[in-house]
């Protein structure tokens, strides 16, 4: 028969846990909507520096060379994968379907017979793929956006990109992140961003009458001076993304184990208050038991 | 109304001002452009410096911009930016202090990289005291 006071211990620590995992669950809720009001007020910028690049680049293709960001080095042997993740876990398999997809990248372009180099955002990405990939993290950033995620934060890393592109250290970059679509699911996305893929004609097309426009300085120099930009406003928006599924993930996760927690209650409850009455039972026939024999 | 132009003012973190005006002035790179309703399209860059909205013959607002991208359109004028502050926020000891610390990166600065970095820094914050220098001749 199982012992009455660990049981109860049993209970106790079960009820502690639900404890904190709702609270988590509460704060990362508070989190989310930071994070998806973050998101949606990156939107404009997005969008109009979208708009500009498009009639940007119908300018710059008529005219035969454009930038390296945007026409690529023309050769395709070296690809750089940005994985972003979280710093801390406990959001269910946010980080865990991270790195596998980042695996299966790695793995599809090994297999074609070209180099792989990554460069990683939070720490549960480091973590996870240094134990088979070691050799190819080239950076890792961790404690990005801490507090509150900033442009800054995003133009660090884009910086460090650049820097490397400039080197000719890689001809394609893709960031493999976490798309958030509800704060229960979110979508592994990998999106390539250099060559940078001009969001298509379709965009343009909808526009009634496109305005031909004048500029200044020169296509050439504007399109330099934007498309570095235009990294970075990826980045953050791939860094935002991420940061608003993590909190989903986690939201869902703790209400996972807040139910199950409490799941678990009842039924060590049951067997207490079972386990008290048996040995009320126990005890009585004793005690009858010893009556009759005198 | 008809002779108003559609104004925006947009950084990587959010939509800071969207209001009809009647004329904005942009430090473009290549010179200052004052911006009215029915200008021909265009797409410029944007050096550090002051953006003045005007509300008839009035400077309404004066703000501040790191930097960035202005594109034109017969209704509109966009900025991306991307710093932006109003000219009233900035505190003029503060900038100067700015100043004196990059100045010290500056000649702190080991690599290229960072000597550009540095330099990319103080001329923005330059900006900042030349725009402020000047608010107050007014």
């Amino acid at each position: 028969m199982p012992n009455l006071k660990d049981l109860k211990n049993r209970i106790a620590s079960v009820q502690s846990t639900r404890k904190i995992t709702s609270a988590m669950k509460m704060v990362a809720a508070s989190k989310l909507r930071r994070a998806q009001e973050q998101a949606e007020a990156s939107g404009p910028y997005a969008e109009r520096m979208g708009r500009m690049l498009s009639s940007l680049a119908a300018n710059v293709q008529d005219s035969g060379n454009g930038p390296k960001l945007m026409t690529g080095t023309g050769a395709d042997k070296v690809h750089l994968l940005v994985v972003i993740s979280s710093d801390r876990g406990l959001c269910g398999a946010f980080n865990g379907s991270i790195v596998r997809e980042a695996k299966r990248q790695i793995t599809r372009l090994q297999g074609e017979g070209k180099t792989v180099k990554l460069l990683t955002v939070g720490r549960k990405a480091r973590d996870q793929l240094r134990r088979e990939y070691a050799s190819l993290i080239v950076e890792s950033y961790e404690d990005v956006g801490r507090r509150r995620l900033g442009f800054s934060d995003a133009d660090m890393v884009a910086t460090k990109v650049l820097a490397m592109f400039d080197a000719g250290e890689f001809d394609v970059c893709s960031v493999v992140f976490n798309k958030f679509k509800s704060a229960i699911s979110q979508i592994v996305t990998v999106q390539q961003l250099i060559p940078f893929a001009v969001p298509g004609e379709a965009a343009a097309a909808t526009d009634e009458v496109k305005p031909l426009y004048e500029f200044e300085p020169d296509e050439e120099q504007i399109l330099a001076e934007l498309l570095p930009r235009n990294l970075s406003i990826q980045i953050y928006r791939a860094l935002l993304e991420s940061a608003a599924s993590e909190q989903g993930a986690r939201m869902t996760a703790m209400d996972n184990a807040t139910r199950n927690a409490g799941d678990m209650i009842n039924k060590l409850t049951i067997t207490y208050n079972r386990t008290r009455q048996a040995y009320i039972t126990k005890e009585l026939i004793e005690i009858i038991s010893g009556a009759e024999a005198l | 109304m008809a002779d108003k132009v559609e104004f925006e003012l947009v950084s990587p973190e959010k939509l800071l001002k969207s209001q009809p005006v009647d004329m904005v002035v942009v430090p473009g790179s290549e010179g200052d452009f004052g911006v009215l309703a029915g200008h021909s399209p265009m797409i410029s860059t944007v050096r550090p410096g002051v953006i003045d909205v005007y509300e008839g013959d009035r400077i309404v607002d004066r703000v501040f911009v790191a930097g960035g991208f202005a594109e034109v359109t017969e209704a509109r004028c966009t900025v991306l930016a991307e710093e932006a502050v109003a000219l009233t926020d900035l505190d003029r000891a503060t900038v100067e202090k700015q100043i004196k610390d990059l100045s010290e990166d500056l000649d702190d600065s080991k690599s290229d990289a960072e000597r550009a970095a540095a330099e990319a820094k103080l001329a923005v914050a330059r900006a900042k005291l030349d725009a402020l220098t000047q608010a107050s001749a007014h």
